[in-house]
């Protein structure tokens, strides 16, 4: 069975890759600032220009994935969708934030939290957004827990936790958390750390239902080890936030707790993935053969990044690493090398599931992505240079500037490789996105959800 | 009927840890005043966060500034020049004598805050 077209769907996907390219353009901007102190300063300072690119890059993956849930769930569940004019209207109240977000943050109109840094009133309206997709999705697939597969269970907990966290995420709007920094700033990471977890089940369910897609094989996301791994997931998300506050003066339970559940996660989705490969070599090799590609890319960045997420989640090691761009390595790097290729496989499967398989899998296609895997690992270890080399400077108790002047040339490779990056992003991207874009402005006639 | 009673029990006790959090498991700082909170207040409306880290987090672009005011190498006076002057990278963003003291008053109930970088020996 074909999965069909989706018109919420298509012009989620739209609006995710426009909200990237715009993201990426301030990204490198901001890598430029890097290199060239007095660029843009005053004009558009890295004050807007940092907010700028992380409020976009993250729409990309919030959007990109409900892209993909809107077309999957009329799949799996066998049902239309419950209600196209709440998806519509759904789509109509992102664009708004969007907008309004973007905006706001050019005329420096902020008062949020790192990363929410819009002010907090525009909260409501993503809140509004989030409870119209909730009731579109329990509607259309009205789980049954008791059976449905480890995908169905993902998206919901995705769905679920990212409301309870945004609403956490504004507690500090209440003096009792406001006037205590310790609380405050514990608050602030737990509430973050737990909704990157919510973004992550939204994306590894679309993964898993990609796998389940590509093979043919419904075992895997029905196995115990396939449960067990979204408990693991489950449990990370929940409690393993507090290795981004091992310097918060909290209790040192925190610390604790969230470094023995640290250790576990990424590992076991390598591990998933990996018997993936197996089955796909042995059932079906040739359909969709992009997206496996994609998938089996997405595995090396997930390793990778399970090798520094380890590291830096150890007590010892994070005293050095925290407050430098070891951390940017690590999101940058999980969000890139993971989120981003992991939605990029959904995207290129269904575009192809639209058009017919193996259309966008072009000689083209190819060079592009290596491309972009090959400038992704050179930024990613300028950044892990970098912080190494911040490290090394701090030890020596050099000045911020005479550190800065030390940092130079990682500055150098970041910013170009950046730019690489974005670049890479593009080329790989467009095929896909004038997929869409076509789908999406086609007559609705033969939308049947 | 298995998988429901595991997530249930993940979900209560993350309801409890969560309580604990919001209250024993970080009451161990001071409370900040009115005129700290103003500071805070304006350090959030002028993203200050974008390019300066407070506990580790934040933005790299420029210097963290939990101890900034205790540390013998920059310090208060040090710290209000570059608030009215800017610098190379840091832009001037203007702010009254109002504000700039109100930051500052921030930034020391931060710093007087900062257990952990004191004990640690850094
Ligand atoms: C565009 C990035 C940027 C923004 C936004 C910014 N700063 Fe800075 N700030 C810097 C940089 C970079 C330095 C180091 C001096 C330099 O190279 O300009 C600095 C230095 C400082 C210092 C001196 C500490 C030291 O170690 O040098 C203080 C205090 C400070 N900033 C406070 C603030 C406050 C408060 C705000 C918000 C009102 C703010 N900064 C906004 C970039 C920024
Ligand atoms: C899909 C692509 C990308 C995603 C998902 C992404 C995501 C992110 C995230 C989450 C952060 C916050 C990091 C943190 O707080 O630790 C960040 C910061 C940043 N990113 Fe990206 N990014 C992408 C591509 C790029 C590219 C191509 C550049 C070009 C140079 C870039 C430049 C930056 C810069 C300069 C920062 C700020 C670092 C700092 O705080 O000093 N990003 N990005």
């Amino acid at each position: 069975m074909k999965i069909s077209k989706s018109i919420p769907g298509t012009w989620f996907f739209i609006m995710a890759i426009s909200s990237l390219f715009i993201g990426l353009l301030f990204g490198a901007l901001g890598g430029l600032q890097y290199v060239l102190p007095g660029f843009l300063k005053e004009a558009l300072s890295f004050q807007k220009i940092r907010p700028l690119h992380v409020y976009l890059v993250i729409n990309w993956i919030f959007c990109a994935a409900a892209g993909a849930v809107y077309y999957y769930i009329p799949y799996v569940s066998g049902r239309k969708l419950y209600s196209t004019l709440l998806a519509k209207l759904h789509i109509l109240i992102q664009l708004i934030i969007l907008i309004w977000v973007v905006t706001g943050f050019f005329m420096g109109r902020f008062g949020g939290r790192e990363y929410l840094e819009f002010p907090p009133y525009i909260v409501v309206l993503i809140i509004v957004a989030w409870i119209l997709f909730m009731i579109n999705f329990f509607v259309t697939v009205r789980p049954s827990f008791k059976e449905v597969p480890v995908y169905i269970w993902s998206w919901s907990t995705g769905l679920l936790f990212f409301l309870i966290t945004i609403c956490e995420a504004q507690l500090w709007l209440l003096p009792h958390f406001n006037n205590n920094i310790i609380r405050d700033i514990t608050v602030q990471w737990k509430a973050m750390g737990s909704m990157v977890g919510s973004w992550n089940m939204l994306v590894y369910g679309s993964a898993m239902f990609v796998m389940e897609k590509i093979t043919g094989d419904k075992g895997i996301n029905r196995s115990k080890k396939a449960f067990f791994f979204y408990f693991l997931g489950l449990t990370n998300l929940l409690f393993n936030w507090g290795h981004h506050t091992y310097i918060v003066p909290s209790s040192e339970l925190v610390r604790t707790i969230s470094y023995t559940i640290s250790m576990t996660e990424l590992l076991i989705l390598a591990n998933i993935i990996y018997s993936f490969r197996k089955t796909y070599f042995k059932t079906n090799p040739h359909k969709h053969f992009l997206s496996f590609r994609i998938v089996t890319y997405a595995e090396a960045w997930i390793l990778l990044n399970l090798v520094l997420s380890i590291s830096i989640s150890v007590p010892a090691i994070n005293f050095y690493t925290h407050g430098t761009h070891i951390t940017v390595a690590h999101a940058m790097g999980t969000t890139i090398g993971i989120n981003t290729l992991l939605l990029l496989s959904s995207l290129v499967l269904i575009a192809e599931e639209m058009i017919g398989d193996g259309k966008l899998f072009t000689p083209y296609f190819n060079r592009s992505f290596i491309f972009l895997n090959i400038s992704l690992l050179v930024f990613w270890l300028s950044l892990v240079g970098m912080g190494i080399c911040k490290i090394i400077a701090v030890h020596e108790k050099n000045s911020f500037t005479e550190m800065m002047a030390r940092l130079y040339p990682y500055f150098q490779v970041f910013s170009i490789s950046g730019i690489f990056v974005f670049l890479g992003l593009l080329l790989v991207l467009m095929p896909v996105f004038k997929t869409f874009l076509k789908l999406g402005l086609a007559k609705q006639s033969s939308d049947p959800s | 009927m298995q998988k429901l009673l595991i997530f249930a029990i993940l979900f209560i006790t993350y309801i409890t840890y969560s309580s604990w959090v919001y209250t024993r498991g970080t009451d161990r700082a001071s409370i900040m005043s009115s005129h700290q909170e103003l500071g805070k207040q304006i350090y959030q409306e002028y993203n200050c966060q974008s390019c300066h880290q407070l506990f580790g987090l934040g933005g790299y672009l420029g210097p963290e500034l939990t101890t900034v005011i205790s540390d013998k190498n920059r310090g208060e006076l040090y710290a209000r020049i570059l608030l009215e002057n800017g610098a190379i990278r840091m832009p001037n963003f203007h702010l009254s004598p109002k504000q700039v003291n109100a930051l500052i008053d921030y930034l020391k109930y931060v710093d007087a805050n900062a257990f952990t970088y004191k004990t640690d020996g850094k």
